[in-house]
């Protein structure tokens, strides 16, 4: 009897311990992230200004208060031209996996590979984008920073895409075809048109993944102190982005550029969690 | 004649979209392939196995960055791991719904906070706090306490990367733990399971398969994760020799040393890209096997 006693309050003390672990576990855990978001914004509100909007990005040893506009500007066009290109094939992508060949081997073969496309390194891409265009075209590009990033989107826009059509009942594909409709007017008017706050938020995830992405503009966009007279030649020649420049001057020893450093990456992290918040919120809907 | 011709036109656009995808990741592996060749048929094995990484006299060992990257990988993973496991037993069995929704739905954002600003992070706030308050009190000690005592180490890296694998983790472990039927948790509690119990026992086996592999798609991130590790290990080449020694990643020398490099030290950067991938290929590939036999 005391043996059994004992037995049930070891058992009750350890399962306690291990309640309280868990709970020591998620202080930790969001202890880190407060304080990376605390410093994020106590270092970046001081930084973020009208000048920050309006001037380019300072050279060396200039006495000039720089700002990130070409920087803002060229992420902006870098990401927008990714996101055309990711939008596109990715949508096109997801809409063959979900109503087309998604069953057949190759299907399965290409939604793997899509899954390995997604996570592999982002650096990598930059490899591969430096060997296939940066150095046949002799020079670094914002279309190659854009194509880069197209690469990485495009699997995430896929992948949702799929996720997404694959919830649309299947009676609204017979109601399409029972009135006579071809498959890709039933695709196009039906099934696109009852996902599209879905699609959309597909659109947005990639988005927002690529909007800090660094690693692969290093290799191929590389960074512009300049801005171009005019604004269709922006990605013709090397061309900043924010993160780029914030990776630069972080590790400058200026603190005029650190500063400049930490507005950007509230500048970013500000967009990416704006864009995701958005996302989240049209996928809601949705469900509704 | 249009409306026929519409389906087979609109099939055949979808399907070279889809085969663009195969495309594009096998151009990766190819021109990684084709772009080594000139320093992995020079060096031969001592590319992979010999650590003298020296470009002035153009001779590249890649050991050094390849024990980096499994090495802060793995720590990384030692520590976000009973974390990320503890947030979600935290979240999906003790916690009012009240309060582990908004916590949630927190960290999945912060997952994905760009990772040059965890690298910023570290190199501002992070290192320079841990190279005062624990570096300096125990590098007298030496051994695997031994190191430059400025904050950039192999351990102060391993941090970072834990911080940010973590919110990914552990919203992944808490949707496994969400997809048990709560008749299994009531029938463990019905047999008088204490929470420990029926956690341990009853829980975690049922997901077992999923958990192993959203740990290595954790793993997988960590590996080829570059920005926040480039500003914090150091980037030193040669094995790192302490817990505390600075040291370097394949990720991270790439991204270091690129924008200078010759003709053969940028085949051989593109050669720690192969080894790079052939790393992630290998333990993305078995995650994801094992996440997806878990769906049922």
């Amino acid at each position: 009897m005391i043996a059994n006693q004992s037995r049930a309050l070891r058992r009750k003390a350890a399962s306690w311990l291990f309640t309280s672990a868990c709970l020591v576990a998620t202080v930790i855990a969001l202890t880190a992230l407060l304080l990376i978001l605390w410093s994020l914004v106590t270092q970046g509100v001081s930084a973020i200004n009208l000048e920050i909007f309006t001037n380019d990005t300072p050279g060396a040893a200039s006495q000039y208060v720089g700002g990130l506009r070409n920087a803002i500007l060229g992420s902006i066009m870098m990401c927008g031209v990714a996101m055309l290109i990711a939008i596109g094939v990715g949508i096109l992508a997801g809409t063959w996996l979900a109503e087309i060949g998604g069953n057949t081997p190759y299907g399965h073969a290409v939604r793997f590979l899509n899954d390995v496309l997604l996570s592999v390194p982002s650096i990598l891409v930059g490899l591969f984008i430096y060997q296939l265009l940066v150095v046949p075209m002799n020079g670094f590009s914002g279309w190659a920073g854009a194509i880069a990033l197209a690469i990485l989107a495009t699997p995430i826009v896929a992948r949702t895409t799929e996720d997404i059509l694959n919830l649309q009942p299947n009676s609204l594909r017979e109601a399409g075809m029972a009135l006579g409709a071809s498959q890709f007017v039933t695709i196009r008017r039906v099934i696109w048109k009852a996902a599209g706050a879905g699609l959309l938020t597909g659109g947005l995830l990639g988005f927002a993944r690529i909007s800090g992405e660094t690693a692969p503009l290093l290799l191929t966009s590389l960074n512009n102190q300049f801005l171009p007279e005019e604004w269709w030649n922006m990605l013709s020649g090397p061309t900043a982005s924010v993160p780029v420049v914030m990776y630069n001057f972080a590790l400058s020893p200026d603190d005029v550029w650190i500063k400049l450093a930490w507005g950007g990456a509230l500048l970013v992290a500000a967009a990416v969690l704006g864009i995701n918040v958005l996302g989240r919120w049209l996928a809601r809907e949705k469900k509704m | 004649m249009r409306r026929s011709l519409e389906d087979p036109i609109f099939r055949y656009v979808a399907f070279s979209a889809a085969t663009l995808l195969l495309v594009v990741l096998s151009g990766l592996i190819v021109s990684l392939a084709i772009g080594s060749w000139p320093a992995l048929s020079k060096f031969g094995p001592a590319f992979l196995f010999s650590s003298n990484w020296d470009p002035a006299n153009e001779v590249f060992g890649a050991a050094g960055p390849i024990v980096g990257t499994l090495l802060s990988s793995f720590l990384a993973l030692a520590f976000a791991l009973p974390i990320a496991l503890g947030i979600a037993i935290f979240l999906t069995q003790f916690c009012p719904p009240a309060i582990a929704q908004p916590i949630a739905i927190m960290s999945e954002l912060l997952a994905g906070i760009p990772s040059i600003v965890y690298g910023m992070w570290g190199l501002f706030v992070f290192a320079p706090w841990f190279s005062e308050h624990i570096q300096t009190p125990l590098s007298g000690l030496g051994g695997i306490f031994a190191g430059v005592p400025n904050g950039a180490n192999i351990f102060t890296a391993s941090v970072i990367l834990a911080i940010m694998i973590l919110p990914y983790m552990a919203a992944v472990f808490r949707e496994l733990f969400r997809s048990i039927p709560p008749q299994v948790r009531e029938a463990a509690f019905g047999m008088g399971a204490t929470p420990l119990e029926a956690v341990t026992r009853v829980l975690i086996p049922y997901v077992k398969k999923g958990m192993v592999g959203a740990t290595m798609l954790g793993f997988g991130r960590a590996l080829g994760e570059t920005m926040a590790v480039t500003f914090i290990i150091g980037n030193s080449h040669g094995f790192p020799t302490s817990l505390f020694s600075s040291g370097s990643t394949l990720a991270s020398t790439i991204a270091n040393e690129f924008a200078e490099a010759g003709v053969m030290h940028t085949s051989a950067l593109l050669g720690l890209g192969l080894v790079l991938f052939l790393i992630t290929f290998g333990v993305l590939a078995i995650a994801r096997w094992l996440l997806s036999s878990q769906r049922y």
